[in-house]
């Protein structure tokens, strides 16, 4: 019996799970795409030349079935980092990456410190 | 403890210093350097003439062969054009030239008038092509040796230093 509920459990659930496969948003990856030839303008906000064919290859790919991150991985290779307004963690950018959570992680070590110097005070 | 936080906020702000000096010392363009080294994918351009498709193969016989994205429509391609009729005399480097969202008749006019450069002539009619060999804008040329790995890019019309620049490469085998 047990058995039979556990099965039943998991076949709702993994059919939930496939249910809940979303289409990739094309708009989303066009705010994530820079336009190079724009100032500060991704390719959702630009309507030129080059900003209408990253459009339509990403269409394309899409079409053809890549994910979201499959997209930026051939873009980054073909354009580099630069081409993603939100580009993956890696070396050159582990610093920028990190450096909110060593403030926060800092922060909270000056105040706990300081809370605790005051409290010994009083 | 008080001299740790001084410590701490001076160094935060020579921090935050420093990255402004770096980032407004950065030139904001992009720049195709980090491009160099990296091999092309696979390549598959169609001709200019008829229907038949280009492919890695046919470039991987040649020492060195320059990519190169122009239009009729281009006034910067006419610019560089006698830097690329200048090249073409070279025996180490063929050239591929691929015409950009272009109109046939248009980019005839331009060779006869101008002269023939390319050893191969590919089109990119809707210029999706152009995003494979991470092009953003025309003129623009790629040199790629043998095994298709790029050794330089070219961004805007080739200068006479390009030229140059290419011969010392190829000729330096």
């Amino acid at each position: 019996m047990k058995i039979k509920i556990f099965l039943i459990i998991f076949f709702i659930n993994f059919n939930l799970n496939l249910g809940s496969i979303e289409p990739i948003d094309e708009s989303k990856i066009h705010k994530n795409l820079r336009c190079l030839v724009c100032q500060g303008q991704s390719i959702a906000d630009s309507n030129s030349e080059f900003a209408l064919t990253l459009k339509m290859v990403v269409k394309d790919l899409i079409k053809n079935g890549k994910s979201e991150d499959e997209i930026y991985d051939f873009l980054s290779e073909k354009y580099g980092d630069w081409i993603l307004y939100n580009p993956k963690l890696n070396v050159g950018n582990l610093l920028l990456w990190s450096l909110p959570y060593l403030a926060l992680v800092l922060g909270g070590a000056i105040i706990v410190s300081l809370v605790r110097k005051q409290s010994k005070k009083t | 403890m008080q001299k740790i936080i001084k410590i701490t906020i001076i160094l935060l702000l020579i921090f935050i210093l420093g990255i402004f000096f770096l980032s407004l010392n950065k030139s904001s363009n992009y720049n195709t350097e980090s491009l160099v080294g990296n091999k092309l994918g696979e390549i598959e351009l169609v001709s200019f003439e008829d229907d038949s498709i280009f492919t890695n193969d046919d470039f991987k016989k040649n020492s060195f062969t320059l990519i190169n994205f122009w239009a009729s429509w281009c006034a910067p391609c006419r610019v560089e054009h006698p830097q690329l009729m200048e090249l073409s005399k070279e025996n180490n480097i063929q050239i591929l030239g691929v015409n950009f969202k272009d109109k046939k008749i248009n980019a005839l006019k331009f060779l006869k008038d101008l002269g023939d450069p390319y050893e191969y002539l590919a089109r990119d009619s809707n210029g999706k092509q152009s995003v494979n060999f991470g092009i953003y804008g025309i003129p623009e040329s790629i040199l790629i040796d043998d095994k298709l790995k790029i050794i330089k890019k070219f961004v805007g019309p080739l200068t006479n230093q390009d030229l140059n620049n290419i011969k010392e490469i190829i000729n330096n085998l």
